[in-house]
């Protein structure tokens, strides 16, 4: 775990830190890796990956709509809205 | 509280159905406790209005119809459901201000059953920890030993039920979230198997592991919180269709597992415990037989993979955009992402989706996520190898009683060992039950019960059976103040 | 010497499906609507929310499965594909990546003069689809609408087997045929039901590597596809002979300079993190559902546009254009079975009928003149009681007013004239009234009997029989 790998993760994580934080991040994240790198020495070789633990199936839903959205209950709490619309600062394509 | 600050939702039903108590000065009772005990910090809110006036309809109800169901029973939900109306925090600071605008199954299930919620308790941000530290309100104090954790990550659940605030609560368990903290509390918990409780409207933090359940004083009362939270929602593509849990249990002698690579680990203390609770399960008239489950050792590894994986991108909802805390004045797109989700997220969130995204990124998937999934079939596997021969699995449930506060906070993942004996079990979907079954130096310890796929009513059974004939559920802490070691 | 390049073509076509409700939330799939009128919880990404699958989505992509001849997976699974965007509630978009439900297939497009090619398809596959940001209302904001969120998309992905800008706006046209014959889009391309991104790349000819390839996305008619590859076959062309290489990137075709540009707001090299949503489980296509499908298969553009060819005689451009929308065929059809002349029948729809559609913005599946009464039209002209010019303007009163062809034959008047007295006395007047005209005529001048027609018909206000006119005229200038 190196500087460079946790910059790319914040990234893409869309997180930033302070330079001290950054420095405990390295620390810690080699600790976990570490941690998770226990599972290596297991054989798993022929082995299916494991999704979810049970042997379901997706259940379908009836294509039937539903008109009712209650828009302002639902952007009671938002942080921008102008005219109905979710405002953020300027998208450029 | 009438009936005792620590009496049983069995106890409170009769009582309520004779009329000698109302639904009204039973919720009235708990928010005065949860106020004489905020030390405790075991609830993120209350709802007071709302708790007296359905515990008034409570009171009207059962006055036409009798007592039912839940009808009158006071009791809290962990902040991670959804009430439409109140407050949903995930004891974070990016859901600080987030009031739920629509019901979690759970929650609707629970007032259908007319049970009065009086509040919200603590936990772990987003439900990752296990010790309630880690939510932007602080830490949950174990009522019984303020310096120490409550467990978690639904230690504040635990803490309510324990230190007599509620008779009961629910919890969610993802590695350990119900068990752990029930078993550092004293309390029982019980956390189903994946699909047996809607997952809709509550938090997600490890979708394929995330599961509801009740913790409450008792094994019998587990039972009646489960028939009222459990079943098949159309809302949840992972809740299974499957007949509900017996009302009743019909008790039978039955084969109990013992796996070695859970008590071979064990300390002296936590083994001479269990070692009791294990002679207590035989004397009961059950057949002990040991099993063997090998891949448990890399569980802790592939759970921290899988649910880091999960948990990082179920995180990515919350971008300052439609909810949630919202940097001020970001100067593009960019800086509204980072500075909400930075200012917003808590250091062991931050850790977790960092981790996950690490897993799932190009070049690691095969590694980590991958791999992870593989060794989880292998742990489930072990589970119906084992399940083959035995009717249940006896296992500790925490290598030791409920440690110190910042004990764990130097190193993560001395906190995450500590769910070596919880997450395989989620890890496989399992039912699983935590019962209290003895003390070490004052603090209460718990065993687990572990079962077969939508078996729980045979280890609510154990466990009903288990508390007929001992009483480690009966003590309870005394009330405690704030000490200076809880400021 | 210069090199001669070749291009080629991959197209990924978004075709949003035709289902009540979105993919994974009950919210109504509807064009336009107030802005997050249509976004429910689920679509919005709510805290606790959870998707499930619409039945119908599913159906619709079996059912393209099995009309493009592809491999239909019983089991399939979604994935999360991970990235931040605005208009992407979840922070991931909710696809399928490693199990598509359809792989294979294949889809003949038509070259023009008879000839065909058979594009072979690498998968099609359901997704859900995004909102869309609203960028000039606001000084230094954009507003985001999450309406269109979460509508069912099947992605369809061809194989890189396209070879000209022409190949491609065909394959499209032809994939657009075949979703609306199949009843599982509008296909409605002004408002995006059918979106494209095209995948392109030149090479020497006759060489096999492939080039680096560049990405245009989001074109939304026949036309643009054409032109943005043009441009950017040319552009990538110019810059590999000017030395230069072509920069593996996503660009957008700007359709009033006619150029493709680079996009800037989007990473190319991004890290999707794709894995098994789990939230969702495995898909599992059953024996059921695929009778179901193959039960409701209606006849498929190709089958229709040879039957129209042998049954009806039909040329390939009346053939592909009827076949090419499925309403206009069903009306084509409609019209044909009240006995008329099949070829006059397409001559009338796709001529009158198809004009009057676009002049009015309307669909086919909106005619307002029932196939019977416009039969009934074509018939009279057959019989000879009105005349073609007359039966454009009855067409438009139907079009206009309703009621029934006869009906109003009667009541404008625009009966033929056809007696025979009475379009000779008109003759008689046309040759009086230009004397001049008619001696030329005699005098060997006899491109004026066209003249003599245009001053009879004038006379009688466009009723009269042209081919009687023209007869009768003839006797007359020759006879005296």
């Amino acid at each position: 775990m190196d500087s460079e790998t946790v910059e790319r993760l914040l990234r893409l994580s869309a997180l930033e830190l302070d330079e001290d934080a950054r420095a405990r991040l390295v620390r810690d994240l080699g600790r976990i890796v570490a941690l998770i790198d226990e599972m290596q020495s297991v054989d798993t070789e022929g082995v299916e990956p494991l999704a979810h633990p049970l042997d379901a199936v997706q259940p379908l839903r009836p294509d039937r709509a539903d008109p009712k959205v209650d828009r302002a209950m639902l952007q009671q709490g938002a942080p921008a809205t102008r005219d109905g619309l979710y405002l953020v600062p300027r998208v450029v394509e | 509280m009438a009936g005792g600050a620590f009496a049983t939702l069995s106890e409170l039903r009769a009582e309520l159905a004779a009329r000698r108590v109302g639904a009204v000065e039973l919720a009235q009772a708990c928010l005065d406790r949860i106020a004489a005990q905020a030390h405790l910090n075991a609830f993120v809110s209350t709802c007071p209005e709302r708790a007296l006036a359905r515990a008034e309809a409570a009171d009207r109800r059962i006055a036409k119809e009798g007592q039912t169901a839940l009808v009158g029973l006071p009791f809290a939900h962990k902040d991670i459901f959804c009430v439409q109306g109140l407050p949903t925090t995930c004891a974070s600071n990016m859901l600080a201000d987030f009031v739920a605008p629509y019901d979690a199954t759970v929650a609707a299930r629970m007032d259908a059953a007319g049970a009065v919620l009086v509040g919200k308790t603590n936990m772990d941000e987003f439900a990752m920890g296990s010790s309630s530290e880690t939510g932007h309100l602080g830490s949950v104090r174990n009522p019984w030993d303020t310096g120490r954790v409550a467990g978690g990550s639904s230690g504040g659940s635990a803490a309510a039920v324990a230190a007599g605030l509620v008779p009961a609560a629910t919890g969610t368990d993802t590695g350990g979230s119900i068990r752990q903290p029930a078993a550092f509390c004293g309390v029982s918990g019980l956390k189903p198997t994946y699909g047996r409780v809607s997952r809709y409207g509550m938090i997600a933090f490890a979708s394929s592991l995330d599961q509801g359940g009740p913790m409450a004083r008792t094994a019998e009362d587990l039972r009646l919180l489960l028939a009222c939270m459990e079943g098949r929602d159309p809302r949840d593509s992972t809740s299974a269709d499957v007949p509900p849990t017996a009302a009743e249990a019909t008790p039978r002698p039955l084969r109990i597992g013992i796996p070695g690579e859970y008590w071979d680990a064990l300390g002296t203390d936590m083994g001479t415990a269990l070692d009791a609770a294990r002679r207590g399960i035989e004397g009961l008239g059950h057949n002990l037989a040991a099993v063997s489950l090998p891949h448990t050792r890399a569980a802790v590894a592939a759970y921290y993979v899988i649910s880091s994986a999960e948990a990082s991108t179920n995180l990515s909802r919350y971008d300052g955009v439609r909810y949630g805390h919202r940097a001020s004045a970001p100067k593009d797109l960019e800086d509204l992402y980072r500075r909400s989700r930075s200012e917003g997220f808590g250091d062991e969130v931050k850790r977790r989706i960092l981790t996950g995204a690490y897993t799932l990124s190009v070049g690691y998937y095969d590694a980590y996520y991958q791999k992870a999934q593989r060794v989880r079939r292998l742990i489930r596997q072990d589970f119906l190898d084992a399940f083959a021969s035995v009717d249940a699995i006896l296992a500790p449930v925490t290598p030791t009683p409920a440690f110190e506060l910042d004990a764990m906070q130097a190193d993560p993942t001395d906190m995450y060992r500590q769910d070596a004996f919880t997450v395989p079990a989620s890890l496989a979907g399992l039912p699983a039950l935590s019962v209290p079954c003895g003390q070490i130096g004052g603090l209460p310890v718990g065993m687990q019960l572990i079962g077969p796929h939508f078996a729980e009513d045979r280890l609510l059974a154990l466990g009903e059976a288990w508390q007929r004939e001992t009483d480690w559920h009966m003590p309870h802490p005394r009330d405690s103040r704030a000490g200076p070691e809880a400021t | 010497m210069s090199t001669e390049w070749e291009s080629v073509i991959g197209l990924e076509v978004h075709v949003q499906l035709a289902t009540e409700s979105k993919i994974f939330s009950d919210a109504p799939v509807a064009a336009g609507g107030d802005p997050n009128s249509r976004a429910c919880g689920v679509d919005l990404g709510l805290p606790g929310v959870l998707p499930v699958l619409n039945e119908s989505a599913l159906g619709m992509a079996v059912t393209f499965g099995l009309a493009v001849d592809g491999k239909i997976a019983r089991e399939c699974r979604f994935d999360r594909k991970n990235y931040f965007y605005p208009d992407l509630p979840k922070g991931y978009q909710i696809s399928q990546l490693a199990e598509p439900v359809v792989s294979g297939g294949h889809l003949d497009i038509d070259l023009g003069d008879g000839r065909s090619r058979r594009i072979h398809l690498t998968r099609a596959h359901l997704e859900e689809d995004a909102g869309k940001s609203v960028h000039d209302a606001y000084a230094g904001l954009s507003g985001i609408d999450l309406n269109r969120a979460g509508t069912p998309l099947l992605e369809v992905v061809s194989e890189p087997e396209l070879r000209s800008p022409h190949e491609a706006a065909q394959y499209f046209r032809a994939l657009h045929s075949l979703v609306r014959a199949l009843g599982i889009s509008d296909g409605n391309l002004n408002e995006g039901s059918m979106r494209c991104d095209a995948n392109v790349s030149i090479r020497p000819k006759g060489r096999k590597e492939l080039g680096e390839r560049t990405e245009i996305k989001n074109i939304n008619s026949f036309r643009f596809v054409e032109r943005a590859l043009a441009f950017e076959i040319e552009r990538q062309i110019g810059a590999v002979e000017a030395g230069g290489e072509v920069v593996r990137e996503t660009r957008l075709y700007d359709a009033e300079r006619d150029e493709t540009r680079p996009m800037r707001g989007k990473e190319t090299s991004e890290d999707y993190r794709y894995f098994p949503d789990p939230d969702l489980l495995p898909v599992v296509v059953t024996d059921a559902m695929l009778e179901q499908a193959r039960a409701r298969l209606p006849e498929l553009p190709a089958a229709k546009r040879e039957r129209y060819a042998r049954d009806f005689a039909l040329d390939d451009y009346a053939c592909a254009r009827l076949t090419g929308d499925p309403d206009l065929a069903r009306y084509f059809e409609a019209v044909t079975a009240t006995g008329v002349e099949p070829r006059q029948a397409a001559n009338w729809v796709l001529g009158e009928v198809s004009a009057a559609l676009n002049r009015d913005e309307r669909d086919a599946d909106d005619i307002p003149v029932p196939a019977e009464e416009l039969g009934t039209l074509i018939a009279r002209i057959d019989e000879g009681v009105i005349s073609s010019t007359a039966a454009r303007t009855l067409l438009a009163t139907l079009w206009r007013e309703g009621g029934d062809a006869d009906a109003h034959i009667a009541d404008s008047g625009l009966a033929q004239l056809n007696d025979d007295d009475e379009l000779r006395r008109l003759a008689q007047e046309a040759l009086q009234h230009h004397p001049d005209q008619a001696d030329q005529y005699r005098a060997g001048k006899t491109k004026l009997l066209g003249f003599f027609v245009g001053q009879v018909m004038k006379a009688s206000q466009g009723k009269a029989n042209p081919r009687q006119v023209n007869e009768l005229l003839r006797e007359l200038l020759t006879g005296v």
